[in-house]
């Protein structure tokens, strides 16, 4: 009987080639974000209401991770944005892999310099998966529940920022945003959080000023 | 569910350590999964169990060690358990806290012959 000793992540293949990722894409001054939530949080509605601030200011390619539909993809393109669809079927995240294989595409693409990365919508299982990105989002809806940073603690340690979403539902639910802040801030002291609406567009130009700004400090380039 | 995935990566790691160690039978694995991983140690052995079956590593135990989330204080250097999130420092009140264990998604060992 051997007792062999491997002392190794499990996940080391993967954040060997999200190590890889991000030396790619940091040679090429491209900044990346990948956005997390559960199904419905509105991901693909602030995408969309972001593109229009950023649009003069940073050259921007989207990949969009969907279970089985590239109708997200779609609703991107229509800003006149690359966009690259990648359906997963039964996984329930992205990986680094998956990154790995659209970063030609990236590469081809003229001047990028902001890669806005799509997750499939799921509050757990992206939380493991480090796909290269410089900025993790975890978007929250008001419908949800205040508590569901103590609930999906992971998610929420991992990101950087936090974007309370559909803030004009609010009051018609029992959603209290001081407690889901204070919550996810338990969680991660260091979360960055702001609030938007994308129904109302509140908050959406502050977060997207905020992003502008820190891809082009970042790495971006104009 | 991404247990799946996990015991995927999980089998490949295995198997290359058993080939180096030219062994074939493999008897027990080891991991650490922290408190504050989205993995669920139930799901992953149902999803071992599943993945071993009829395969050379079937009947494999998997011993899951639970790392609990715990903190030091930058402040005082005090090491404290993190209970319920509450990330302040028990003895000074301290709120920069940094985790030294909880996040772990480890292979520890195998036993195989
Ligand atoms: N009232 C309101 N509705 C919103 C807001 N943001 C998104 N929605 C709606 O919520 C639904 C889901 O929005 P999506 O942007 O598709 O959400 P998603 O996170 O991309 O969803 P998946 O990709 O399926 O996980 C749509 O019907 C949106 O119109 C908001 O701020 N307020
Ligand atoms: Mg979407
Ligand atoms: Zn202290």
């Amino acid at each position: 009987m051997h007792d062999i000793s491997v002392e190794q992540k499990i996940l080391s293949k993967n954040d060997e080639l999200a190590g890889e990722n991000r030396e790619l894409l940091t040679s090429k001054k491209i900044f990346s974000i990948n956005m997390v939530s559960s199904p419905g949080s509105g991901k693909t509605s602030i995408i969309e209401k972001t593109l229009p601030y950023l649009k003069e200011r940073i050259k921007i390619a989207v990949i969009e991770g969907d279970l089985q539909t590239d109708l997200d993809a779609q609703r991107v393109a229509k800003y006149g944005i690359p966009v690259k669809q990648i359906t997963t079927g039964k996984a329930c995240h992205l990986d680094a892999h998956n990154i790995h294989h659209v970063l030609p595409w990236v590469m081809e693409q003229d001047g990028i310099g902001l890669l806005i990365i799509e997750n499939v919508g799921n509050m757990v299982c992206p939380a493991e998966y480090d796909l290269g990105e410089d900025m993790m989002i975890t978007v929250m809806s008001t419908t949800e529940g205040d508590d569901k940073p103590l609930k999906y603690p992971a998610i929420f340690s991992s990101a950087d920022v936090l974007l309370l979403n559909k803030t004009d539902l609010a009051p018609y639910t029992d959603f209290n945003i001081e407690r889901a802040k204070e919550n996810a801030l338990r969680i991660n002291p260091y979360l960055k959080i702001f609030e938007t609406s994308c129904r109302t567009g509140a908050g959406i130009k502050e977060w997207s000023d905020f992003l502008a700004q820190t891809a082009l400090n970042g790495h971006g380039k104009i | 569910m991404h247990e799946m995935s996990i015991t995927k990566s999980m089998l490949e790691i295995i198997k290359d350590e058993m080939d180096k160690s030219k062994v074939s039978q493999l008897r027990s694995v080891r991991i650490k999964v922290g408190e504050l991983t989205a993995v669920e140690p139930d799901a992953l052995r149902f999803c071992f169990e599943a993945s071993t079956k009829n395969t050379p590593l079937e009947g494999a135990s998997l011993e899951i060690e639970e790392v609990p989330l715990k903190g030091k204080c930058r402040r005082c250097g005090n090491k404290f358990r993190i209970e319920a999130f509450v990330s302040r420092c028990p003895e000074c009140g301290g709120a920069d806290i940094e985790k030294i264990s909880g996040t772990e998604l480890d292979i520890v060992s195998i036993e195989a012959e």
